[in-house]
C-alpha cells in the first residue's frame, strides 16, 4: 500500500491516463510494469482531485465500465492458468488499492466539510444560564429549624403535636396552673378577642403550652411529644416581636425524672448546635406549670455577633423546663401520684438567631428577599441526622 | 429586687465574697441580673492633696498641680477645673485607669507642652452625681492614699436579682439572706423585732366594710405615734436607699419604703391631722376619685379598695397612698399603718390603673401575715428612734393568719420527680434552714410550710425546695430510653404535606416568608374574613387588627415592599395558617404564593435566551399544582375550571376542584381593584391551596408498587388542529378526544393555541396531540384512520370544533 499513499506533487490531468490512449497495455511481459506505472499515475490522480466531483471521475475513469482498471481486469479472461495465477493477484490487489485510496481521499473531504461547517456554528459558552430554580428558591429558618427540630426528637422517639393558634383562657392559662389574676399571667401580654355573650374570651396563645393540655386530654401516657407552633404576646421593640415561635416538649411517663429531662436537653444541646460537647447550667426557676421549674443557659463565646457553643465563660439562656405540675396533671386528668412527666420550652427564632447568627429577631418576619436569600435554606438542604442536620 | 451587699450582711454572717454570693443566688434560683461594683470600678481612684498648683504657661485656664498621694512623690497633673487650687485635697487617678463618666481610659498626656501624668476627677466622672462644676473636695483630714470609694462609702455592691412570682419572701433582704443561709452561704441572723407597749389607746379607729361582697382587707392593723419630728432621715438611711435607686423623702415616708425593702413588708403612713375622722377599708365607689403620691389623679371603681376616712379616700389600698393625708416636714402625729391585701385584687387594680409600686410588687405575691403585726413594731421602733414621739396602743381590724400548710412527704419523692438520692437528715438540714417544719423519722414525713411561704402547695414544691438549694447540678443525667415502641413516622398526614410543600414551592424558585398571622380589617374584609370574633380587643397597631383569613395580602405586601426596595421581580410564599372562625376546626393550613412582575416560573428577571415577559395566570397554577403534587393530591380525580374568588381576576384566573364540593383552591391574576386595595402595583399572580382538602389517600398494606405493564407495540401520534369559539375550554376538548377511547389513547396534550390572521374573529385554533397504545395488536393504517376519524367527530360534536384546514 505504500505505493498508495497520496503524492504531494503536482500531478497531470486524469484524463491524459484514459484507457485504451495507452498503447501495448497488453503486451506480455510489460504487464507488471504496466501495473506499476498505472498504481503510479491513479495514485498521483487520487491525490490531485480537487473535490469529490473530480475525484468521482478518476473513479470512473479507473474503475468504470471502461476504467483503466477495470481494462485490465477484463484481460484475466484471457489469460493461461499460470499467467493468471501471477497477474490475477496483482490487478485485484491494484483494484483493491485505487478503492481504497478513492475512499480515503473521499473522507477527507467529508471531514473537511464537516470541520468547515462546525467552525462556522459557535456559541458564546461564557454566556450566563438561567439560574435553576431550586437554587433560587429558599427555605424559611424558621422551616428549617422545625425540621431539624424534628429530625433529632424523632430519632429519640418523640412524634410532633400541634395545636390551633385561637386558644381558650382555659386552656393557654387555667389549667396549666396560671390562677386568674395571678402576676404570672401579666408576664405574658396577651393578645385577646371581644368577649363572648357568656363572658368567656377567645385569645391568641402565648405559648405552645395548651397543646400539652390538648395533648395529655387526647391521648393515654406514656406521651412524647415535641410541639412547635406560632405564638404572640403583643409586645414589639427591639428584641420582640408581636408574633413568634416556640417549640415545647412533653414527655408523661412512669418513672420520668429531672435527670432524663438534664440528658435529654444535652443530647439535644449537642445535636442542634452540632457540637461534641456543649455545658449547660440549669437554674431553678418559676414557671406556673412546672413544679420544680428550671432554667437552662449553655456556655459560649461571643465574639462580633459570633456565638460560639462549648467554649467561652458567657452563660446564655436558651430555655425553661420543669416537671409537669401536679395541679396541671390533675387538670388533663392524670394522677399525680400514678403519672409523672416533664416538659420544656424554647424560642424557635432564638435558637435559630443563635445557630446561624442572625442579628436581629424582627428581620424574621419581614420577608426582605435579601435577607431570606442569605439566611434561608435551599429546598433540596433537607436536615437529616445522617447527613448533618445543617451541611 | 435590688440590695446592697452591706445590706445583705446585716442578715448573713459570712465571709463569701461577692462572687460567690453572686453565683449562688443564680444558683438557687433567685437570678442575679446585675451587680455594680463602685468598689472596685473605682479602686483606682484615691484620696491626694495638691500640694501646688500654679499657672499653665501655656493656658489661662489649666493649672499645672503637684499632687501628693501619701507617698512624698508629688505627681504633676495638668487641671482644668476652677476649684483646683494649692492645699485643697481631692481625688486623683493614674493613667491606665477607667474613667466611667468619659467612657476612656486615661494616657499619659501632654497638655499644651505640659506633661500630665493622671487626673484630679469630678463626681460626673466618676457618675457618682451629676456635678460636673469642679473637681471633688474632701476634708483636709481624709487619708491621703486612701481609697475614695471605701472613704465615701461607695463599695457597697449593688444587687439586682429578677425575681421569679412565686417568692413574697424574697422581696425583703432578710428572704434572701435566709435562702443564702440554708445554702450554706453563712448564717442567718435572725432579728425579730420588739413589741412596744402603747402608752394610749388609738384614737383612730378601723373599720373592715365590705358588705356582702368578698373582703379585699383579711386584716389591718394601725397605730398612731404622737409628737414626731419629722425631717431628714438619717444619711445611714438615705445611702441605702439611694443605692437601690430610691429617693429618700423624709424620715417617715423613708421607714416604710426601707422596712418595705428591708423585710418584704409594704406599710402606709398617714398625717394623722389631715385625717378626718375614722378610717374606713372599703371597696372604692364607681368614679371616685384619688390624687395619690405620684401626683397623678386616679379614678377608681368598685372593684378597687380604698382606705377612706370622713372625706373619702385616702389611699389606693396596698398600691398607693394619697397625696392629702400623706406625711411631711410638718407632720408631729403619725399614723402608721400595716395591712394584709388580697393579692389578686392588688395585682387587678395594678394593672387596671397602670402603677408599679413596691407595695404592689410585694401584696400581689402575697407577703407573710404573721409579719403584719411585727411589722408594724419595726416600724415603729424606727419612728420613735429617728424622730421620737409616743406611741399608742395598735389597733386590728380583722385577723392576720396564715394558713396552715403541712405537706404529707413520702421521702421517695425526690428521687421519683428529680431522680437525685439524699437522706432525709440532708433533707431535712435544707428545709429547716428555709424555715420549714419537719416531723417524723421514717419513709414519709409531715412538712410544715412557713408563713412566708404561700407558694408551697404540696410535694413537688418541697421536692423543689431541696433540689434547688442541694443545687440541680447534683441531679446526674439519666440517659432516656425510647423504649420498645416501634419505630414509625412521628409526622401526621397534615405535617407532612406541610413540609413537602414549603420545599416544593422553594424548588421552584420561590422563597418563604414568614408573614403576621394578622392584618388589617379592610385587607381581612375583602379577603372574605373581618368576622368580629377574629378581630383582635387589643391589637398592637390598626394594621395588625384581624386575623388573617388568606395569606395572599400578606404575601403581596411583602412582594411591593421588596419592589419598593428595588427587588421587584420576586416569588415569594409561605405555608401558613389561615382563620375562618375561632374554633380550632376553623383554622386551616394554606399553602399560598404570589409571582409578580417578571419572576416567572421558567426563571426571574430578564435573561438573554428568551424574550421578557410578565408572570400570567399559568405560572401560578404550576405552582398550585406542584403543591397539589407534592402533597400527594390525586391528580386524575382534579379538575380545574374558569374563575375564582372576587379578588382574582375574572377571566384570567381558575379554581382547583374535586367535584364542585371540594375546592382544593385557586390561582390566577389578582384583581386590580384588589391591588389597588392593598396599595401594590402588579403584574402580580397568585394561588392559594388548602392542604386539608386534600383527601387522605387510602392506606396500603404493602408499600410494593402496582404491577408495570409495558406493551410491546409501538405508540402512534396523530395531530389535529381544530378552529373552535373562542371560549370553548382547552380541557373540554381534550377530553372530548379522550372519551373516544379511554382505552387505545393514552395521552392527549395541547401543543398549539392560536389567534389570528387566517383564523375568524372570536374563533381560535386549538392543535392537539393524540398518542395511541395499541394493546394487543399493532394497528393497520385504517384502523388509526378509523379512530382519528371518531376523534374529529366527538370533538366537533362537544366542542362545535371543525377541522382546521
Amino acid at each position: 500500500m505504500a505505493g498508495l499513499v497520496p503524492a504531494i506533487h503536482a500531478l497531470p490531468p486524469a484524463k491524459a491516463w484514459m484507457p485504451g490512449t495507452r498503447p501495448g497495455m497488453t503486451r506480455r511481459g510489460d504487464v507488471m510494469t504496466d501495473i506499476a506505472q498505472l498504481e503510479q499515475e491513479l495514485s498521483t490522480a487520487v491525490a490531485a482531485a480537487s473535490d469529490e466531483a473530480a475525484l468521482e471521475a478518476v473513479r470512473v475513469a479507473a474503475l468504470g465500465k471502461s476504467g483503466s482498471v477495470t481494462a485490465l481486469l477484463k484481460t484475466l479472461g484471457g489469460l493461461t492458468p499460470d499467467e493468471r495465477k501471477v497477474q490475477g493477484p496483482a490487478i485485484n490487489g491494484l483494484k483493491d488499492r485505487v478503492n481504497a485510496a478513492l475512499n480515503a481521499r473521499r473522507d477527507g473531504f467529508k471531514g473537511a466539510a464537516l470541520d468547515a461547517r462546525l467552525a462556522t456554528e459557535t456559541v458564546d459558552v461564557t454566556l450566563p444560564v438561567r439560574e435553576t430554580a431550586a437554587e433560587a428558591g429558599r427555605v424559611h429558618p424558621i422551616s428549617q429549624v422545625v425540621d431539624e427540630l424534628t429530625a433529632i426528637f424523632a430519632d429519640m422517639g418523640f412524634a410532633v403535636a400541634e395545636g390551633p393558634d385561637i386558644e381558650t383562657d382555659d386552656y393557654n392559662f387555667t389549667k396549666l396552673n396560671f390562677p386568674e389574676g395571678h402576676p404570672a399571667r401579666e408576664m405574658h401580654d396577651t393578645f385577646y378577642f371581644p368577649p363572648k355573650p357568656d363572658g368567656s374570651r377567645m385569645l391568641l396563645r402565648t405559648h405552645t403550652s395548651p397543646v400539652q393540655v390538648r395533648t395529655m386530654l387526647a391521648q393515654k401516657p406514656p406521651i412524647r411529644v415535641i410541639i412547635p407552633g406560632r405564638t404572640y404576646r403583643s409586645d414589639s421593640d427591639q428584641t420582640h416581636t408581636p408574633m413568634f415561635h416556640q417549640v415545647e416538649g412533653l414527655v408523661i411517663d412512669k418513672g420520668a425524672h429531672l435527670g432524663h429531662l438534664k440528658w435529654i436537653l444535652q443530647e439535644f444541646c449537642k445535636a442542634f448546635f452540632e457540637v461534641d460537647n456543649v455545658n449547660m447550667r440549669f437554674r431553678p426557676s418559676f414557671f406556673p406549670f412546672t413544679e420544680p421549674s428550671l432554667e437552662v443557659d449553655i456556655q459560649c463565646r461571643r465574639d462580633k455577633g459570633e456565638v460560639r457553643f462549648g467554649e467561652g465563660d458567657d452563660w446564655l439562656e436558651i430555655l425553661g423546663c420543669g416537671m409537669v405540675h401536679p395541679n396541671v396533671l390533675r387538670n388533663c386528668g392524670l394522677d399525680p401520684d400514678e403519672v409523672q412527666g416533664f416538659a420544656w420550652g424554647m424560642g424557635i427564632d432564638r435558637i435559630a438567631m443563635l445557630k446561624y447568627g442572625m442579628p436581629d429577631l424582627r428581620a424574621f418576619f419581614e420577608a426582605d428577599v435579601r435577607w431570606l436569600a442569605h439566611y434561608g435554606f435551599r429546598p433540596l438542604d433537607f436536615p437529616t441526622l445522617a447527613g448533618g442536620l445543617s451541611t | 429586687m435590688k440590695f446592697t451587699l452591706a445590706w445583705l450582711k446585716e442578715y448573713l454572717d459570712t465571709d463569701a465574697s461577692l462572687d460567690e454570693i453572686v453565683q449562688k443566688l443564680t444558683m438557687i434560683g433567685l437570678e442575679v441580673e446585675s451587680v455594680e461594683d463602685k468598689g472596685k470600678q473605682l479602686a483606682p481612684y484615691v484620696i491626694a492633696k495638691v500640694v501646688e498648683a500654679k499657672q499653665h504657661p501655656n493656658a489661662d485656664r489649666l493649672r499645672v498641680c503637684m499632687v501628693d498621694t501619701g507617698d512624698g512623690n508629688p505627681i504633676q497633673v495638668v487641671c482644668g477645673a476652677p476649684n483646683a487650687r494649692t492645699g485643697m485635697t481631692g481625688v486623683f487617678v493614674p493613667p491606665g485607669a477607667f474613667v466611667p463618666g468619659k467612657g476612656i481610659t486615661l494616657q499619659v498626656g501632654t497638655i499644651r507642652g505640659v506633661e500630665s501624668r493622671g487626673m484630679l476627677v469630678s463626681e460626673a466622672e466618676l457618675e457618682i452625681s451629676d456635678d460636673h462644676d469642679g473637681i471633688i473636695e474632701l476634708p483636709d483630714d481624709a487619708p491621703l492614699g486612701a481609697s475614695f470609694a471605701k472613704y465615701k462609702g461607695l463599695d457597697d455592691a449593688v444587687i439586682d436579682i429578677n425575681l421569679t412570682p412565686n417568692r413574697p419572701d424574697c422581696t425583703g433582704v432578710n428572704g434572701v439572706a435566709r435562702d443564702l443561709a440554708a445554702a450554706d452561704i453563712g448564717a442567718l441572723k435572725e432579728r425579730t423585732p420588739k413589741s412596744i407597749k402603747g402608752e394610749f389607746p388609738c384614737p383612730v379607729s378601723v373599720k373592715l366594710d365590705f358588705g356582702q361582697t368578698h373582703p379585699l382587707c383579711p386584716a389591718f392593723a394601725l397605730r398612731l405615734v404622737r409628737g414626731v419630728k419629722n425631717g431628714p432621715s438619717p444619711e445611714w438611711l438615705q445611702k441605702r436607699l439611694k443605692a437601690i435607686g430610691l429617693r429618700p423623702i423624709n424620715a417617715l415616708v423613708d421607714i416604710t419604703n426601707f422596712i418595705t425593702h428591708d423585710r418584704g413588708r409594704p406599710l402606709h403612713v398617714f398625717d394623722a391631722k389631715k385625717v378626718k375622722g375614722n378610717l374606713i377599708v372599703r371597696r372604692a365607689n364607681n368614679g371616685e376619685q384619688l390624687l395619690a403620691l405620684d401626683g397623678k389623679t386616679y379614678t377608681l371603681d368598685q372593684a378597687m379598695c380604698v382606705i377612706a376616712d370622713d372625706s373619702g379616700p385616702e389611699s389606693l389600698a396596698g398600691i398607693m397612698g394619697g397625696e392629702a393625708s400623706g406625711c411631711d416636714e410638718n407632720t408631729t402625729d403619725v399614723l402608721i399603718e400595716s395591712a394584709l391585701w388580697d393579692p389578686i385584687n392588688i395585682a387587678q387594680t395594678g394593672r387596671k390603673l397602670g402603677i408599679n409600686s413596691d407595695a404592689r410588687y410585694r401584696f400581689e405575691r402575697g407577703v407573710d401575715p404573721n409579719f403584719m403585726a411585727p411589722g408594724l413594731e419595726l416600724a415603729t421602733q424606727m419612728v420613735m428612734e429617728l424622730c421620737g414621739g409616743t406611741p399608742s396602743e395598735v389597733t386590728v381590724a380583722g385577723k392576720a393568719e396564715a394558713p396552715e400548710k403541712i405537706v404529707d412527704f413520702p421521702t421517695s419523692e425526690l428521687k421519683r420527680l428529680a431522680g437525685l438520692d439524699l437522706s432525709l437528715i440532708e433533707m431535712r438540714r435544707v428545709l429547716t434552714k428555709l424555715g420549714f417544719f419537719v416531723a417524723g423519722q421514717d419513709s414519709r414525713v409531715k412538712v410544715a410550710a412557713p408563713s412566708w411561704r404561700p407558694d408551697i402547695e404540696g410535694k413537688a414544691d418541697i421536692v423543689e425546695e431541696i433540689v434547688r438549694i442541694v443545687g440541680v447540678d447534683r441531679i446526674p443525667s439519666t440517659p432516656f430510653d425510647r423504649g420498645d415502641a416501634p419505630r414509625k413516622p412521628v409526622l401526621t398526614t397534615a405535617q407532612v404535606r406541610t413540609r413537602k410543600a414549603k420545599r416544593a414551592l422553594a424548588a421552584r424558585g420561590l422563597t418563604e416568608a414568614v408573614t403576621w398571622s394578622f392584618i388589617s380589617k379592610p385587607q381581612a374584609e375583602l379577603f372574605g374574613g373581618g368576622a368580629k370574633e377574629l378581630a383582635l380587643a387589643n391589637p398592637i397597631a390598626a394594621e395588625l387588627s384581624d386575623m388573617r383569613p388568606s395569606l395572599i395580602p400578606g404575601l403581596v405586601a411583602a412582594a411591593q415592599k421588596n419592589a419598593d426596595r428595588g427587588f421587584p421581580d420576586t416569588a415569594l410564599f409561605e405555608v401558613g395558617q389561615i382563620f375562618k372562625g375561632d374554633k380550632p376546626e376553623d383554622q386551616f393550613m394554606a399553602a399560598t404564593g404570589v409571582r409578580r412582575a417578571l419572576a416567572r416560573s421558567s426563571g426571574a428577571g430578564r435573561h438573554w435566551s428568551s424574550k421578557a415577559a410578565d408572570v400570567d395566570a399559568f405560572d401560578a397554577k404550576a405552582d398550585a399544582l406542584a403543591v397539589l403534587a407534592a402533597a400527594g393530591a390525586p391528580a386524575q380525580a382534579m379538575q380545574v375550571v374558569p374563575g375564582g374568588p372576587a379578588w382574582f381576576h375574572p377571566g384570567r384566573s381558575g379554581t382547583i376542584q374535586i367535584g364542585p364540593q371540594n375546592i382544593l383552591g385557586h390561582f390566577g391574576e389578582l384583581h386590580p381593584r384588589a391591588l389597588e386595595a392593598l396599595d401594590a402595583e402588579g403584574p402580580l399572580v397568585a394561588f392559594e391551596v388548602i392542604l386539608e382538602r386534600i383527601p387522605e389517600g387510602k392506606a396500603k398494606a404493602t408499600r410494593a408498587k402496582a404491577v408495570l405493564e409495558l406493551s410491546q407495540f409501538q405508540p402512534v401520534t396523530r395531530d389535529f388542529a381544530f378552529v373552535v369559539d373562542r371560549a370553548v375550554k382547552a380541557a373540554d376538548i381534550q377530553r372530548a378526544a379522550q372519551n373516544v377511547d379511554r382505552k387505545l389513547i393514552s395521552g392527549v396534550g395541547v401543543f398549539d393555541v392560536y389567534e389570528g390572521q387566517g383564523i375568524d374573529a372570536g374563533k381560535k385554533s386549538v392543535a392537539i396531540a393524540v398518542t395511541i397504545q395499541p394493546r394487543e395488536k399493532t394497528m393497520t393504517d385504517q384502523e388509526i384512520d378509523a379512530l382519528a376519524a371518531k376523534i374529529v367527530a366527538e370533538v366537533s360534536k362537544r366542542t362545535g370544533g371543525v377541522l382546521r384546514a
